[in-house]
């Protein structure tokens, strides 16, 4: 009796993982063409689609498509895309810090009203005020340069504010009043306290805010110009258009590497998405 | 710290260190952010919404006629309207129903729920991208991955995917459900939250798994689902790269989603007020069907009492 239900249950087990192993490999099976393709002949790509692996294993793909168009290399749009990644993050993930301890730690006159607005921003779409950004930013004098995809994510980023907030509600609030007596203030509390207190929602932050930074593409696409300055999802479009002529080795083996970056944070920062996620509700 | 009627001059950092003004001062960056960069643009856009408008001459005041030219004088603004509801209508539910489904399988913990977890996780990771949308030309194409697939299993296919106006949408839409991944990450802790006891105790009054699922497990999950509902809805009637890299809005417009419209109002024929008309336009639809939406809520969705 107990060895039949452990066979059943053995049973199951093993129907489970079968068709759950097979249902994933259906599902990241384009992924994987893309990164066997970029190793493949450009001609075997198009003539043998249906086979996975290469027949041959070769890296001029990669060689090819690094040396990139127009005379710009893909290592200029690597730099370009950290840069703009990089110097984002560090924006949105201070700035959203220090708002998000605002709202949690203090009482202050129209609290509920900008608390509202941050709920708005939130939901706000940036295709919806891309226009008139547009036309601000042009009167400024800012197209062609990164400022206007820039500068915006150093006065908090609603997900990001929201996100610490909710972590900043979790930490007691006797910790602050044990720092006060202790001789802190409302700033060195923040800085003393809750900064190292806050860290995973910290680093939480920063790994959306560079993977979304990393692919955008609306951003260069608009304020953008000059090839030198473009950003890899900017000269990947470009590079893959038509005109350029169709190199599908060299634009898979490029593709691969754009994705590298965001692949390696999530093998292993998959912990802090995954929270991330389960407890905003943020879209990856 | 009033002692009698004067009250004794306060030094900076004292008025520093009030809670009132600390807090303004923490969140300044918002506001002046959002001042400058989201109520400033929104307004001007309401503004320019009445006029006729391109960058280069002063704007001029036309009254409502970028709104009532958009509903009777521009076919392709309902065309891409209708478009871009479409997708959205066909695309958010089957993502959630993808996102749910891929959730149940996970929910019971093995050794490998890890690696399931990561695998099924990462489209969404990465569907957004550039590369990825590059890569979606190639599979659909008609000397592409699905048809030579197709072929090698005996099923002769030559169709051009993405030429066709009854399957290019489909591809795109295809490219949506397939980012199934956050859904299902916030379903799956949803789930891990329904109490084991109710289960059990539908077991033991002799549910089914089907009337589990539906007696319990659906109206347990349904706030979430209210959740990813509205917040993809707006994501779904915002979508543009797609569009814009795989399929040009072709053909025949069949894929010309609203925002790449919008987008070629304002910076390809240069009608920015138009564009910024038809982003209002955008902006109150999609209010009104949250609110809406909102409204309907006490209908179906559940919240245990007490929260």
């Amino acid at each position: 009796m107990i060895k039949s239900y452990k066979l059943q249950r053995g049973i199951t087990s093993a129907v489970y993982h079968v068709f759950t192993l097979m249902f994933a490999f259906v599902m990241i099976y384009p992924v994987l063409w893309m990164v066997f393709s970029s190793f493949k002949n450009s001609d075997e790509i198009l003539r043998t689609a249906e086979n996975l692996f290469p027949a041959q294993w070769n890296l001029t793909n990669y060689a090819t498509g690094w040396r990139g168009f127009a005379g710009y290399g893909f290592n200029l749009f690597f730099r370009n895309s950290f840069v703009i990644a990089g110097l984002s993050t560090v924006g949105a993930v201070l700035s959203s810090a220090i708002v998000a301890y605002g709202f949690a730690r203090c009482r202050f006159k129209a609290k509920g009203l900008w608390f509202a607005c941050m709920l708005l921003s939130m939901m706000l779409p940036f295709q919806v005020i891309m226009i008139p950004q547009y036309i601000l930013f042009n009167t400024l004098g800012w197209i062609g340069s990164y400022l206007p995809i820039i500068l915006p994510q150093y006065f908090g980023q609603g997900f990001f504010i929201f996100l610490n907030l909710q972590f900043i509600k979790g930490i007691p609030i006797d910790l602050d009043e044990a720092a006060k007596i202790d001789g802190c203030n409302i700033y060195t509390i923040f800085i003393r306290i809750i900064i190292p207190l806050i860290k995973p929602s910290l680093v939480t932050s920063a790994i959306f805010s560079f993977m979304w930074k990393w692919d955008d593409f609306l951003g260069a696409l608009i304020y953008l110009s000059d090839p030198a300055r473009y950003p890899v999802s900017y000269a990947l479009k470009m590079f893959s258009d038509p005109t350029a002529g169709s190199d599908w080795g060299a634009m898979f083996a490029m593709a691969t590497l754009s994705l590298l970056p965001i692949f390696l944070i999530f093998l292993t920062m998959q912990k802090y998405l995954v929270e991330g996620i389960a407890s905003t509700g943020i879209k990856g | 710290m009033r002692r009698g009627t004067i009250a004794p001059k306060k030094s900076f950092s004292q008025v520093m260190n009030r809670e009132g003004v600390a807090g303004y001062i923490l969140i300044l960056p918002f506001i002046i952010g959002f001042l400058s960069f989201i109520a400033l643009p929104m307004l001007m856009s309401f503004g320019f919404s009445f006029t006729r408008y391109n960058i280069l001459q002063s704007p001029v005041f036309i009254g409502l006629e970028n709104y009532i030219n958009m509903l009777t004088a521009d076919p392709k603004f309902l065309k891409t309207f209708g478009v871009t509801l479409y997708y959205v209508v066909f695309s958010v539910p089957m993502r959630l129903i993808m996102a749910l489904f891929v959730a149940m399988l996970l929910v019971r913990s093995t050794k490998l729920s890890g690696f399931y977890r990561a695998v099924y996780y990462l489209p969404s990771i990465i569907g957004s991208s550039v590369a990825v949308a590059i890569l979606w030309r190639r599979i659909f194409a008609s000397d592409g991955v699905l048809n030579a697939l197709l072929q090698s299993v005996g099923i002769p296919s030559t169709k051009a995917w993405l030429g066709s106006q009854d399957t290019a949408i489909w591809t795109l839409i295809i490219l949506a459900v397939w980012q199934f991944g956050s859904s299902m990450l916030i379903f799956l802790s949803g789930l891990k939250q329904i109490p084991v006891a109710l289960y059990e105790s539908a077991t033991i009054d002799g549910a089914n798994g089907v009337q589990r699922f539906f007696k319990i497990t659906l109206p347990m999950l349904t706030p979430t689902i209210f959740f990813n509902l509205i917040n993809q809805l707006i994501t779904g009637f915002m979508a543009f790269t797609q569009s814009y890299i795989i399929t040009q809005g072709k053909p025949r417009d069949s894929t010309l989603f609203y925002t790449y419209y919008m987008y070629q109002n304002s910076f390809t024929y240069n009608k920015l007020g138009y564009g910024c008309a038809m982003a209002w336009f955008m902006t109150l639809f999609v209010g009104l069907l949250t609110l809406l939406l909102f409204r309907t809520q006490n209908k179906w969705v559940y919240y245990e009492s007490g929260r």
